[in-house]
C-alpha cells in the first residue's frame, strides 16, 4: 500500500482556518525554519480513505479472538470509551492542579483519582495506590524506585540485588537496573514455579527485593508464596507484584494478603481498557505499609468536604507531570464501577474457566509445557510439531489465515517453542470451541501436509515479512 | 454480567469438558488460608448508571472558559477526523503488532508517524514514542549517558521545571550528575527546551558547536506546533529531538494519554530507546511494516536494554500522525502564524503590565501584573477567564507573575474581552 506521502499533491489541503483576524506577525527570520515542514497536502476524503484502508489491514479484539497470553485481550466495553469523552473530563487542563486557585475547578477529576486509587487499593488488598505510573513498565519503575527509597531510609546500603524468576517479564530486569540494582535471575522449577530451597539459598543479606508475577507467566499459581514472603521479611527484603496477571486472581485473593509490599497494575489487562495498538497503557502502583511513606506525589486527599493535593514527606518525587493516563484511568473507572463487588469476582472465575476448558480440549493433541494446574492462561510446547518442521511461529501463521490472531509465542523464554493461550473471560463457549477446532486442525495438518503450515499467512495483506532486509537495509522513515 | 457470555449451561458444559465439578475446583492451588476474606467494594452499577455517574462527575470540573493556561499543554483544535479515525476499533482494540502479516495497520502508520517527526524536527530517526515529554527527557538523558559514557546531565534554564523534578526522580538511583547551567564541558549532553518555559524563542545553534567541541550532545525539547515556524532543532544542530506530543490532536485530559516525542541522527539510533517501525518486503516483494533493531530493547536484552520501555503511545502517535496530515504542509504552517499572531495582539494589548521574556516569544509569554497573579486568577475565574499560569504555583517565578498562552482557537473579540477584564482586575 502506498506511504501517505505518495500520494501528496502540491497545492492540495483539507483543514483551513477561519482568516486571521488580528494583524499578522512573524518572528525574525533567523528563528525561522528556512523551508516548511514536508507534511503531506491531501483532501480530507483522501486521508480519511488512506486511514480507513490501513484499520482495515488490522485486527482488533473488536474483530476476532485475540488470545496473546499475558495480555489479557478482553473486551474493552463501549460506556467506557463514553465516559472519557465526556467534555469534562477529555477537555480538563491539567494545570488546574498547579495552583490551589484552580482546585475548585477539577473536584470531579479529584473526586475519581480519589475513589479509584482507593479500589485499586482495596483490591489487591494494599494500603494505597497511586495512578502516575504511565504505563506497566513505568510502575515497575516507580515500584523499584519506592524499594530503593525504603532501603536507603533504613540504612541498607548493602541491599543492591533484586531477585528475579528467568519466568519474568524483561521489564523486570530492565526496571530494577534503570533503579539502579543488580539482577539475579531464579531459575524455575521443573513444574513451573519457584522451587523454595532454591530461593532460601540466593536469598543472602545483599537482596533488596523480589520481583514476582502471580500466576506467574506459565500462568501458575506460586504456591510457597506465602514462606516466600515470610522468609524475604525476615531479611528485610520486599516483595514486588508485577500486576500483569491480576486479571486471574481479582476477587479471589489478593497480593498485600499474600505479602506483597509494592505492585503495579496494567489497567488495560485486568480492567480492560483499550490496548490502544500497543499503547496508552497505565500502570498505577499500589503499596503496602512499609512503602506508603514513599509514593509519588503530590496525591489528591479528601479534606472536610472537597478534595485538594498533599505530598507525603518522604515522597520519591513527581514520576509523571501530573496524575498520569487519567483519561485511561477514567475508563477503568467506569468499568470498575460498572461490575461492583460482585461482578468484579466473576471476572477471574470466568477467565480461568476458559483457560481451563482450552487446556483440557487441546491437552490430548498439543503438548503442555507443565503438569496442569493453569490458572487464568495455558502454555503448549510446540516442539513435537517441531520436530516435523512445524514450529510455534507456523502455527501462529496458520491460525491468522483460520481468523483468529494468534497466542503469544516464544514467551516465556523458559519454553521452547511457547504457544502462550489466554482466553480472558469475555470469550464465549463458541468462540473457544471455534478457536479450539482451529488448533485441532493445525495439528493434523501439521501431520498431514506440514508444508502447508510454512505457507501461512495467506489471507493476510502481506505474506511473512523479511525482518533481516528490516535491520539490514534500515528504513524508519520517508524522508 | 453483561460483559461476560457464559451461561450456567454454558458453565456446566465447560466443567464436564474439563472434569472438574465447579469453578471453585480450579482456583485449588491457591493455598485456602491466603483466600480473600473480604474487600470494600460498592455495588456495581447498570450501564445506564454509570452514564449518569460520569456526567456528573465531569460536571464538576470546568472546561467551557475562555483559559490562557498553556505551561507545556495547550488547548488547540482538534480536527473532527482525528477523532473518527483513530476512534476505528481496528486501531484502537489492537494491540502491539506482534504479528506484523495482520497488524501492517499499526505498523504502516508507525512509519508514517516517524516519517511526519524527522519531516517536522529535520532530524534522521524517530522511534514510536514515549509515554510523555517529561520521561522523554530522562531517557534523553540516559541515551546522552550511554553515547558519550559520560554521566554529567546540564539542565539549561530553559527547561520545564516539572520536567526537571521528574529527571530527578526517575535518576535518583542512576549513576547520572545533574547540574543546571549550558557549561557542555565533560557533560554527556546539555538539555535546552525551545520555546522556553517561559514562552521565548532562541536559537541553540551557538551551543550545539559548543557542545560539538566539548564532544557532548545538544538535547531540543521542543513545542510541535511551534515548529510551524520556529527554526527546527536539526537546523540548530541538535543530536537528540524531544517533545511533549500533546499539541498534535491529544486532548488535555487532565494530564494524559499523550505522547513523549523523540527523534535523532543515524550515527546514534542504535542506542536510542522505544519501538522503531522499518519497511521490509515479503516473499512475493510486497511492500510491508515490521517492529526493527529490537535488540535494543527489554524483551530480548533484558538487564542490558537501553530502556524498560515496552509499549508506545501508538494510538496517540496515530491522532498526532492524523492531525498533521489533516492540517497538511500549509495547514500546520498557518495554525504556527494564528497562534503567534494573536498572541502578539494580545501582547500588544497588555501595556499595563511588565513582560517578562527577554527575547521574542512564539505564543506564550510570562508577564508581571500590579498584585498576586493567584487572586487576579480568582477574580476572574468568576468572569469566566482562566488568565494563565501562576508562575510562583510551579516554582518557576515570583507571587505576582503570571504565564499566558494563547492558541489559534481565541478570537479576537476574546483577546480584547480578557485585556479589558484582566486590565481591571490587575490594576484594581
Amino acid at each position: 500500500m502506498q506511504l501517505i506521502y505518495e500520494k501528496s499533491q502540491p497545492g492540495r489541503r483539507a483543514l483551513t482556518l477561519d482568516a486571521l483576524d488580528v494583524p499578522t506577525c512573524s518572528l525574525p527570520a533567523d528563528l525561522c525554519r528556512a523551508q516548511d515542514a514536508r507534511l503531506p497536502e491531501m483532501a480530507e476524503i483522501d486521508i480519511v480513505r488512506h486511514f480507513t484502508h490501513l484499520s482495515q489491514r488490522n485486527v482488533g479484539i473488536d474483530d476476532t479472538f485475540y488470545p496473546l497470553g499475558s495480555c489479557t485481550m478482553k473486551y474493552n466495553p463501549k460506556i467506557t470509551e463514553v465516559a472519557a469523552n465526556e467534555p469534562g473530563m477529555a477537555q480538563l487542563h491539567p494545570h488546574f492542579s498547579s495552583s490551589p486557585v484552580f482546585e475548585s475547578e477539577c473536584q470531579g477529576a479529584y473526586a475519581l483519582i480519589h475513589e479509584l486509587e482507593r479500589q485499586l487499593a482495596e483490591v489487591a488488598g494494599m494500603k494505597a495506590a497511586s495512578l502516575q505510573p504511565i504505563a506497566g513498565a513505568h510502575g515497575e519503575l516507580t515500584g523499584t524506585l519506592l524499594m530503593a527509597a525504603y532501603h536507603r531510609d533504613h540504612g541498607n546500603t548493602h541491599k543492591d540485588t533484586i531477585l528475579i524468576p528467568d519466568s519474568a517479564h524483561g521489564t523486570n530486569p530492565a526496571s530494577a537496573v534503570m533503579a539502579g540494582f543488580k539482577v539475579v535471575e531464579v531459575p524455575s522449577d521443573k513444574d513451573g514455579t519457584i522451587h523454595l530451597e532454591t530461593f532460601e539459598a540466593m536469598l543472602t543479606d545483599k537482596v533488596a527485593g523480589i520481583m514476582l508475577t502471580c500466576p506467574n507467566t506459565h500462568g501458575l499459581f506460586e504456591t510457597d508464596v506465602a514462606k516466600i514472603s515470610e522468609l524475604a521479611h525476615a531479611k528485610d527484603a520486599l516483595l514486588y507484584y508485577d500486576g500483569a496477571n491480576l486479571n486471574a486472581i481479582v476477587g479471589q485473593c489478593r497480593p498485600g494478603d499474600l505479602g506483597f509490599d509494592v505492585m503495579h497494575y496494567n489497567l488495560h489487562k485486568t480492567f480492560a481498557t483499550p490496548h490502544g495498538m500497543g499503547g496508552p497503557g497505565c500502570g498505577p502502583v499500589g503499596v503496602g505499609e512499609r512503602l506508603l511513606p514513599y509514593l509519588p506525589g503530590p496525591r489528591v486527599v479528601k479534606k472536610d468536604d472537597s478534595f485538594t493535593l498533599a505530598t507525603p514527606e518522604k515522597s520519591i518525587g513527581r514520576m509523571a507531570a501530573f496524575f498520569g493516563n487519567f483519561l485511561i484511568a477514567v475508563r477503568a473507572y467506569a468499568y470498575m464501577r460498572h461490575y461492583g463487588d460482585a461482578g468484579m469476582k466473576e471476572i477471574s472465575r470466568n477467565a480461568v474457566l476458559n483457560a481451563n476448558y482450552i487446556y483440557a480440549r487441546l491437552k490430548d493433541t498439543y503438548q503442555s509445557a507443565f503438569p496442569g494446574n493453569y490458572m487464568h492462561e495455558c502454555i503448549f510446547t510446540a516442539l513435537p510439531q517441531a520436530e516435523k518442521g512445524v514450529h510455534a511461529t507456523d502455527i501462529a501463521k496458520s491460525l491468522l489465515d483460520r481468523g483468529f490472531h494468534a497466542p503469544t509465542i516464544y514467551f516465556p523464554l523458559t519454553v521452547k517453542e511457547c504457544l502462550m493461550i489466554e482466553p480472558t473471560e469475555t470469550e464465549s463457549k463458541e468462540t473457544l470451541d471455534a478457536f479450539c477446532d482451529a488448533m485441532l486442525a493445525i495439528a493434523e495438518a501439521a501431520e498431514s501436509d506440514p508444508d502447508s503450515l510454512h505457507a501461512a499467512p495467506r489471507s493476510t495483506p502481506v505474506g511473512r515479512l523479511d525482518e533481516v532486509k528490516a535491520a539490514r537495509d534500515l528504513n524508519c522513515a520517508c524522508l | 454480567m453483561s460483559w461476560i457470555p457464559t451461561t450456567d449451561a454454558d458453565q456446566q458444559a465447560m466443567l464436564s469438558v474439563i472434569g472438574v465439578d465447579d469453578v471453585e475446583s480450579l482456583f485449588a492451588s491457591i493455598p485456602e488460608p491466603l483466600r480473600m476474606q473480604s474487600w470494600d467494594i460498592p455495588p456495581g452499577m447498570s450501564e445506564m448508571a454509570v452514564r449518569n455517574h460520569m456526567a456528573e462527575l465531569a460536571a464538576r470540573n470546568t472546561v467551557g472558559h475562555t483559559s490562557f493556561l498553556g505551561g507545556g499543554y495547550y488547548d488547540h483544535y482538534i480536527p473532527a477526523a482525528v477523532d473518527a479515525l483513530s476512534g476505528r476499533s481496528e486501531f484502537y482494540t489492537a494491540y502491539t503488532p506482534y504479528q506484523p502479516e495482520s497488524s501492517q495497520g499499526t505498523l504502516q502508520s508507525i512509519y508514517e508517524y516517524q516519517s511526519a517527526i524527522c519531516r517536522l524536527t529535520d532530524m534522521e530517526f524517530a522511534n514510536a514514542s514515549l509515554y510523555d515529554g517529561g520521561t522523554a527527557v530522562f531517557e534523553a538523558a540516559t541515551m546522552s549517558a550511554r553515547i558519550t559514557r559520560r554521566n554529567r546531565i546540564v539542565i539549561h534554564p530553559s527547561l520545564n521545571p516539572t520536567y526537571k523534578a521528574m529527571l530527578h526522580t526517575h535518576a535518583a538511583n542512576l549513576d547520572l550528575e545533574i547540574v543546571e547551567g549550558d557549561d557542555p564541558e565533560g557533560a554527556a549532553c546539555v538539555i535546552v527546551q525551545n520555546p522556553s518555559f517561559h514562552g521565548t524563542v532562541a536559537d541553540f545553534t551557538a551551543l550545539a558547536e559548543r557542545c560539538h567541541a566539548a564532544k557532548a550532545l545538544l538535547v531540543v525539547s521542543f513545542y510541535p506546533v511551534s515548529l510551524g515556524m520556529v527554526k527546527t532543532p536539526g537546523e540548530m544542530g541538535a543530536d537528540i529531538a524531544i517533545a511533549e506530543g500533546q499539541s498534535l490532536g491529544q486532548p488535555l485530559g487532565f494530564g494524559g494519554p499523550y505522547l513523549g516525542i523523540m527523534a535523532t541522527l543515524k550515527k546514534h539510533v542504535r542506542k536510542m530507546p522505544g519501538r522503531i517501525a522499518g519497511e521490509t518486503q515479503d516473499s512475493e516483494g510486497r511492500r510491508g511494516f515490521v517492529l526493527t533493531l529490537q535488540a535494543r530493547e527489554q524483551h530480548i536484552r533484558r538487564t542490558k536494554a537501553m530502556s524498560n520501555i515496552c509499549s508506545n503511545q501508538a494510538l496517540c502517535a496515530l491522532r498526532a500522525l492524523i492531525h498533521l496530515t489533516l492540517w497538511g504542509k500549509k495547514g500546520f504552517k498557518d495554525v504556527a502564524v494564528a497562534c503567534h499572531s494573536k498572541a502578539e495582539y494580545l501582547k500588544s494589548k497588555l501595556g499595563f503590565v511588565e513582560i517578562l521574556n527577554e527575547g521574542p516569544t512564539f505564543n506564550e509569554f510570562a508577564v508581571r501584573l500590579p498584585r498576586n497573579a493567584a487572586d487576579v486568577c480568582a477574580a476572574l475565574l468568576e468572569e469566566g477567564f482562566v488568565a494563565g499560569l501562576p508562575l510562583a504555583d510551579v516554582n518557576a517565578g515570583e507571587a505576582n507573575d503570571l504565564l499566558i498562552a494563547v492558541t489559534e482557537k481565541h478570537s479576537r473579540e476574546a483577546l480584547d474581552a480578557f485585556a479589558t477584564a484582566l486590565e481591571r482586575v490587575a490594576c484594581s
